[in-house]
């Protein structure tokens, strides 16, 4: 269904045409639609910030507490019991330094993925750019992000360690962070409109990820012949860049210039995956 | 003269049937189906092209109507005739199967009031959120934001969740949003069956004052009355198609004749809500006597046969049942979990369910039911609004005098007496 700014010819007072017919197989992704609706997408995010911490008895803690416990038992078990090394850093600002943004991921890429089928009522009832759900999704977890974030830089402060002139690249970091749950998140969320077994899996996929990414151990654990390997995991090189930006140490700009490409093809492709499917949404969920 | 604003041409929309249980394939399926499926092809063509067509049903086929400007058209028809489908085309919801619309101008489709009201979120929260989702953009909100209040009379408690509200302050907030947009082309379903009287009186008046300002508006109604006062226009729509299309009064008239006639078994449409797990599917209007003629009456038992199908044995279902007069009054809403009333199991497959409405005291005139079937716990099976009508015929109340649904809906038979001068008689 597109819709044509067309001017209007002197018969026609309107300002534009909306045509609408059947559409098959692939469609343009209609970014000027979204962009209309943008203030949708900030009070969609707005509610699901809301909800979460009016629902909630330790509300804003859950940002904090979640990747603090993590760091906790990660420190334990991998630092002390398994003496995982942490390239010269305390392991535990070296953890929590990469489950901040993980944190952040895991949680983007569980709500966007489910929010479609979440959304049913919305969907079957009012028109509006359905990108819009699962980017409002991705979207609401940067206000936790930012919370969580503060408290490393408060731990760093506690362990003396200044960040170098890489924390400037964070926000971009953070975009890729964004670009990559919203990629995956956009194929996961239409897919659960289908098939319902997604979401069974997500939590499941968000743990393997987790070990596949250097989350618990340092990139340079891994030999160096799996090296590429490991690089196709765009968090990866993403986890790493935080690393670097955080902990002043030297970026891998080969990792984190692949996690680029990788972050800028699964949103793409996602996107396009979500609009030819987007039509059987309402029919079907 | 100008182009009409909406235009429908050969408009048509193809569901699978079904397609309920259909609805989510689970992945192994598809794989099995992937498998399967080539077989099936080989096994013969004509088999699978005979079920192909017989698993389809078109909700609207070849349905072309113009609107102009300004014009207030009103849908009716039965349930699964097509009318909420064509409102969901129009509104974007869905795609079309074939066929096309041009619409020249800003719609607002309002197929329910309230959609993304959350309970834990004050009604100001609430007023933002559901605006933006009709559409409205922020300045707009802002700039009606009191009026929006105001008009809903919530102003005490903008600030409050509306899970505190009560339901007539949380419907009439709903409702004020939507009353507040301002679309060139307004879509609305049924949503005046909602909130007391004098605020339907309310909404109903700036509808009307809107549609006067050039407003065009296409409007769902069950409620004839609405129809025929607020419409400029009328469509008839039966089993997708366009039936008739003209003067309200005409078009009303003509689709209430079509729903009075018709006895014995009756199909019951579409299933509205639930997960499906009971379904119903026809039934039958019986007088006391469990005969079809003579219709039955006011102050005798009036008994419906429902058939129903269970996907599994149901060991201990609960049965609903909404009565209604033909103006969508609520009458009775009455249910087996709240009364406590135990109901046999309902076996796996067809059966059948026999509703007694005892010594209706509902006035001669026709009714319609929606019924539900749900768990011990309220979990729905099925909800099928309006899936039922029958007629009470008319007969002898009190006297000589023919009483029917002009004088009311409820029979109650009264007395005068004067006490103080009744032993000086």
């Amino acid at each position: 269904m597109a819709v044509t700014g067309s001017a209007g010819t002197p018969a026609i007072p309107t300002d534009f045409l909306i045509v609408i017919e059947p559409k098959r197989g692939w469609v343009g992704l209609d970014l000027q639609e979204v962009w209309r609706y943008r203030e949708l997408l900030y009070f969609l995010a707005l509610r699901e910030i809301q909800l979460r911490y009016k629902q909630t008895v330790l509300g804003a803690a859950w940002a904090i507490l979640q990747p603090l416990l993590a760091m906790v038992v990660f420190t334990l078990i991998f630092s002390k019991v398994a003496k995982i090394p942490s390239d010269g850093v305390p392991y535990a600002i070296f953890s929590y330094c990469a489950l901040v943004p993980w944190t952040y991921f895991a949680n983007a890429l569980s709500l966007s993925g489910n929010s479609l089928v979440g959304s049913a009522n919305l969907i079957s009832k009012v028109y509006f750019p359905r990108l819009i759900i699962p980017g409002a999704s991705v979207l609401a977890g940067t206000l936790d992000f930012g919370i969580a974030f503060l408290v490393l830089l408060g731990m760093m402060l506690y362990y003396g360690i200044a960040p170098g002139w890489g924390v400037l690249l964070v926000p971009l970091l953070l975009l890729m962070t964004m670009g990559v749950a919203l990629g995956v998140g956009l194929w996961l969320s239409a897919m659960n409109v289908q098939y319902r077994d997604v979401r069974y899996a997500i939590p499941f996929m968000i743990q393997l990820w987790m070990f596949a990414t250097p989350i618990v151990y340092p990139l340079s654990l891994v030999p160096e012949r799996y090296r590429s390997l490991v690089a196709l995991n765009p968090m990866a090189g993403i986890i790493e860049g935080y690393r670097a930006a955080m902990l002043g140490r030297p970026f891998q700009w080969d990792a984190l210039a692949m996690a680029a490409v990788l972050c800028v093809l699964l949103l793409v492709a996602g996107a396009f995956y979500f609009r030819r499917v987007e039509k059987t949404f309402a029919d079907v969920i | 003269m100008d182009r009409p604003i909406v235009r429908v041409e050969g408009l048509g929309k193809q569901y699978r049937i079904g397609a309920r249980e259909l609805k989510y394939k689970t992945i192994r399926e598809t794989l099995v189906d992937a498998v399967v499926s080539p077989f099936h092809r080989l096994n013969g063509n004509v088999r699978s092209a005979v079920e192909e067509v017989e698993s389809h049903i078109w909700a609207l086929k070849d349905v072309s109507l113009d609107v102009q400007r300004g014009e207030i058209l009103g849908i009716v028809g039965r349930n699964g005739a097509g009318k909420s489908t064509l409102l969901k085309i129009l509104s974007r919801i869905t795609e079309p199967t074939e066929g096309r619309i041009e619409v020249r101008g800003r719609v607002a489709s309002l197929l329910e009031v309230g959609t993304g009201f959350h309970g834990e979120l004050t009604g100001r929260e609430n007023v933002y959120l559901n605006g933006a989702i009709m559409g409205m953009r922020k300045l707009e909100i802002d700039r009606k934001f009191d009026e929006i209040v105001a008009f809903a009379e919530v102003e005490k408690f903008v600030d409050t969740p509306v899970k505190r509200y009560s339901s007539g302050m949380y419907l009439r907030l709903a409702f004020a949003v939507a009353a507040h947009l301002d679309p060139e082309i307004l879509v609305v379903d049924e949503v005046l069956a909602v909130g007391d009287a004098d605020f339907q009186r309310k909404c109903l008046g700036r509808m009307r004052e809107q549609g006067g300002r050039g407003r065009t508006v296409l409007f769902v109604s069950h409620n004839m009355v609405a129809v025929m006062q607020l419409c400029t226009r009328a469509v008839w729509l039966d089993m997708g198609k366009v039936r008739a299309i003209g003067e309200p009064n005409e078009i009303t008239g003509l689709y209430l004749d079509s729903t009075t006639t018709g006895q014995g078994e009756r199909a019951i449409h579409r299933m509205i809500r639930g997960d499906g797990m009971v379904e119903f599917l026809s039934y039958r209007v019986l007088n006391k006597e469990l005969q079809e003629r003579p219709l039955p009456t006011t102050n005798e038992d009036l008994f419906i046969d429902v058939v129903v199908k269970a996907r599994e044995r149901i060991l201990h279902p609960a049965f609903g049942i909404e009565i209604y007069t033909s103006h969508q009054t609520l009458l009775t809403d009455i249910n087996t979990r709240e009364m406590g009333v135990s109901v046999s199991p309902l076996p796996k497959g067809e059966s059948t369910l026999r509703i007694r409405l005892k010594e209706v005291p509902y006035l001669p005139g026709n009714y319609t039911a929606t019924i539900y079937a749900m768990n011990p716990q309220g979990h729905l099976y099925s909800f099928v609004e309006n899936a039922i009508q029958f007629e009470l015929r008319q007969s002898p109340l009190c006297g000589t005098t023919q009483l029917d649904h002009r004088w009311g809906c409820v029979f109650t038979a009264v007395e005068f007496t004067n006490p103080g001068t009744q032993n000086s008689l």
